[in-house]
C-alpha cells in the first residue's frame, strides 16, 4: 500500500472519530426517545461557532473553547427538549419532522444573519505545528481532535452501560412508565439526555474548529453525516457509532483523495442510498 | 351547498385579482403565489396526505427546470417540450428515493429526500454539460408563442391559475378514490392498514409519484417564468423549505392550505426582500424556521385546520393526538 494512502486512511479515522462523536448524541436520543433531531449538523456547527466567538473574544486555545462549547451547547440542549422536544414527541410525525426541522434553520439562519456567509477559520497554528510519526505528517489539531473524540465517545459508552445514570436512561428508554413506577422521572432522564447529545456536538465541533471551515451552512453536511452513521451503526448503539463513524470518516477521505474533493460528499450520500436499499438494518443492528 | 359558494368566491376572487390590482409588481406578485401553491399543493400529497415528510422536494423541481431549460438549450425546442422529460426524470428519482424507504420509519425517508437533493444539487454543479454553477438559460427573445416567454406577468398568471386548478381536482380525485382511502387508514395507524390488507408502501410510494410529476411541473413553470435555472435555484435547499414551509402553515393535508400558505408567505418574502435588501435573505429563513418550530409546537395541522377541526374532528391532521 502507497505511503500516501496511509497518510490518508489515518486522517479519515482521525476525522472520523469526531462523527463517532457527534453522531453518539444523535444515535442516544433517537434510541432513547424515538425522535430524531434534524438540527443536530447544526448543533454541531453551533459549537464551532462558539469556539470561534471564545477564540476571538478571549484568546486561548481549545483549552478553553472546548469545555465552553460544550457547557453551552448541553445548555441550548436542555433549553431545546423542555421547550420544543417534550411537546412534539407526543405529536405525529409530522410535527416532530417539522420541529427539528425549523429548528436547523432558525439556527442556520440566525448564525447566517449575524456572521455572514464567509468563510472563517481558526489561526493554523492554535494548536500546535504538525507532528511526523514514522513518515506520516499529522497536524496536531487533527490528531487531537481524534483522540479527545475518540476518548470522549467510549466514555459515553461506558456512562451509558456502566453506571446508575445509565441504567436510568435505560430504563426510561424501555418503558416510561415502569421506570416511574420505580421512582426515575422520565422528563429529568430525557433532559439529560439531551444535554450529553447536544453536550457531544457542541464539543465536537470546537474540536474541528481548529482545521474545518466554519461556515453556517455546515450544519447540513454534519447532520447528513451523523444521520448516515447512526443508520450504519444502529439506532441506540454509541459502539455502532463508532464503527460506522470510523469507516464513514475513511470512507470520505478516500474518495476525496481518490476521485476528487467535490465528490466526497456524494460518495457518502450515494452509500446511504445504497444502505438503505440493501442494508436498511445497519452493518450490526437488528430492525 | 356552503363548499360550493366558498369554492366560486375563491376562484372569482383569483380570476378577477389581476385585473383589479394590476400593476407589474401586483401580477408578478399573484403569479409568484400561484406558483409556489403549484408546488406546495403537490408537496402536500405525499407530505399531507400520506404524511411523509420530503424535506427535499426541490429536486423534483430542479428535475422540471432543467428539462424545460434543457429542451431549448440542447436541442432549440420549446421549454414545453421539456416537461414530460422532467416528469419521467422525477418519478424515476421518486422510485430510486421511494422504494427502499417508505418501508422504514418516516425519518429515513425524510432524511433520504435531503442526501438526495444534495446529491444531484453537487452533481449538477460540477456538471459542465448542465452549465455547471452558472445554470442554463431559455430564450431571451421569444420565437413563437409556445416559447413562453412574456414580458408582463399576466399570461403567467392565468397558466399558473390553470395548473393550479389541474393540481388540486387531480389532489381532490385522489383523495376521493380508493387511494385516498388508503392514505387516510395508513395516516391513521398504519399496522391497522395492513393488516386490513392495504397495500401501504405501494399506496405512499404511488402519492410520493405523483406528487414528484406534479413538483416537476411546477419546476419547469418557474423557469419559463424566469427564464433560467441554476443549482441554486432548481436544487437548493431554501426552495424546498418554502415548498414545505407554506403547505405546512397553511394546512398540510387539507386542500386549500398550501394555496393559504402560498398567499401569506410570498408577499411576506417580497415585502422583506424589498425592506431589507440583501440582509433579508438570512433574516426572512430565521422568521421561517421559527415559523415552521411555532406550528410544529402548537397547531400541527396548519392554520387552516383551526376552522374545519370543528366540523371533522377525526381527519384532523394531528393537532391534538394524544398517544
Amino acid at each position: 500500500m502507497s505511503f500516501v494512502l496511509v497518510q490518508v486512511i489515518v486522517g479519515g479515522l482521525l476525522l472520523g472519530a469526531v462523527y463517532a462523536l457527534f453522531s453518539s448524541g444523535l444515535t442516544l436520543v433517537w434510541g432513547m426517545m424515538n425522535i430524531v433531531n434534524f438540527a443536530h449538523g447544526d448543533f454541531v456547527m453551533l459549537g464551532m461557532y462558539v469556539a470561534y466567538v471564545v477564540y476571538t473574544l478571549l484568546g486561548g486555545g481549545p483549552i478553553l473553547g472546548a469545555p465552553l462549547a460544550t457547557l453551552v451547547l448541553a445548555t441550548v440542549g436542555v433549553v431545546v427538549y423542555f421547550a420544543l422536544i417534550r411537546d412534539i414527541m407526543k405529536g405525529p410525525m409530522l410535527a416532530q419532522i417539522l420541529g427539528t426541522f425549523g429548528l436547523a434553520l432558525l439556527l442556520r439562519y440566525s448564525v447566517f444573519w449575524w456572521f455572514g456567509a464567509n468563510f472563517l477559520s481558526m489561526p493554523p497554528n492554535i494548536v500546535g505545528g504538525t507532528y511526523a510519526f514514522a513518515g506520516l505528517r499529522i497536524e496536531a489539531s487533527r490528531l487531537l481532535a481524534g483522540v479527545v473524540a475518540l476518548l470522549v465517545t467510549l466514555g459515553l459508552h461506558l456512562l451509558l452501560t456502566r453506571t446508575s445514570l445509565g441504567s436510568k436512561m435505560l430504563a426510561v428508554a424501555e418503558d416510561q412508565t415502569a421506570a416511574q413506577l420505580m421512582g426515575i422521572r422520565p422528563d429529568t432522564m430525557q433532559a439529560i439526555a439531551w444535554a450529553i447529545a447536544a453536550g457531544a456536538t457542541g464539543l465536537a465541533g470546537a474540536l474541528i474548529a481548529n482545521f474545518f471551515y466554519i461556515v453556517p451552512t455546515v450544519g447540513e453536511t454534519l447532520g447528513i453525516v451523523a444521520f448516515v452513521t447512526v443508520s450504519l451503526g444502529g439506532f441506540g448503539s454509541v459502539p455502532g457509532a463508532l464503527v460506522a463513524g470510523l469507516l464513514i470518516g475513511v470512507i470520505e477521505s478516500l474518495s476525496g483523495y481518490l476521485i476528487g474533493a467535490i465528490y466526497k460528499d456524494i460518495v457518502v450520500y450515494v452509500l446511504f442510498l445504497l444502505f438503505l436499499w440493501f442494508r436498511p438494518q445497519g452493518l450490526m443492528g437488528k430492525m | 351547498m356552503r363548499r360550493l359558494i366558498w369554492l366560486s368566491v375563491v376562484a372569482a376572487i383569483a380570476i378577477a385579482y389581476p385585473l383589479l390590482l394590476s400593476s407589474p409588481f401586483q401580477q408578478r406578485l399573484g403569479a409568484l403565489v400561484l406558483l409556489y401553491a403549484i408546488a406546495a399543493s403537490a408537496w402536500n400529497i405525499v407530505g399531507g396526505y400520506a404524511g411523509q415528510v420530503s424535506v427535499g422536494h426541490v429536486v423534483f423541481f430542479g428535475c422540471g427546470a432543467y428539462a424545460a431549460m434543457g429542451s431549448y438549450v440542447k436541442f432549440g425546442l420549446s421549454p414545453l417540450f421539456g416537461i414530460p422529460g422532467g416528469i419521467v426524470l422525477a418519478v424515476g428519482l421518486a422510485a430510486i428515493i421511494g422504494v427502499p424507504t417508505l418501508r422504514l420509519s418516516g425519518h429515513y425517508f425524510s432524511m433520504a429526500t435531503i442526501a438526495v437533493a444534495e446529491t444531484m444539487r453537487l452533481i449538477v454543479t460540477n456538471t459542465d454539460w448542465l452549465g455547471a454553477a452558472v445554470g442554463l438559460s431559455g430564450p431571451t427573445v421569444p420565437r413563437n408563442i409556445f416559447d413562453l416567454s412574456f414580458l408582463s406577468s399576466l399570461p403567467y398568471y392565468y397558466l399558473f391559475l390553470l395548473i393550479l386548478a389541474i393540481t388540486l381536482l387531480i389532489t381532490w380525485w385522489m383523495t376521493n378514490s380508493r387511494m385516498g382511502f388508503y392514505l387516510r387508514a395508513i395516516k391513521d395507524s398504519e399496522r391497522a392498514a395492513r393488516s386490513l390488507g392495504a397495500p401501504a408502501s405501494r399506496t405512499k410510494l404511488y402519492a410520493y409519484m405523483l406528487s414528484a410529476a406534479l413538483t416537476s411541473v411546477a419546476g419547469a413553470l418557474y423557469a419559463m417564468m424566469f427564464g433560467f435555472v441554476d443549482p441554486e435555484s432548481g436544487f437548493g435547499i431554501l426552495i424546498s423549505v418554502k415548498i414545505l414551509i407554506m403547505a405546512a402553515l397553511g394546512g398540510a393535508g387539507l386542500l386549500f392550505g398550501p394555496l393559504v400558505g402560498a398567499a401569506i408567505l410570498v408577499p411576506l418574502e417580497e415585502i422583506s426582500n424589498s425592506w431589507l435588501g440583501g440582509k433579508g435573505a438570512g433574516l426572512t429563513f430565521v422568521l421561517y424556521g421559527a415559523i415552521i418550530v411555532v406550528i410544529a409546537r402548537f397547531q400541527p395541522g396548519g392554520l387552516l385546520s383551526l376552522f374545519t377541526r370543528r366540523s371533522k374532528p377525526s381527519k384532523d391532521t394531528g393537532a391534538g393526538h394524544a398517544p
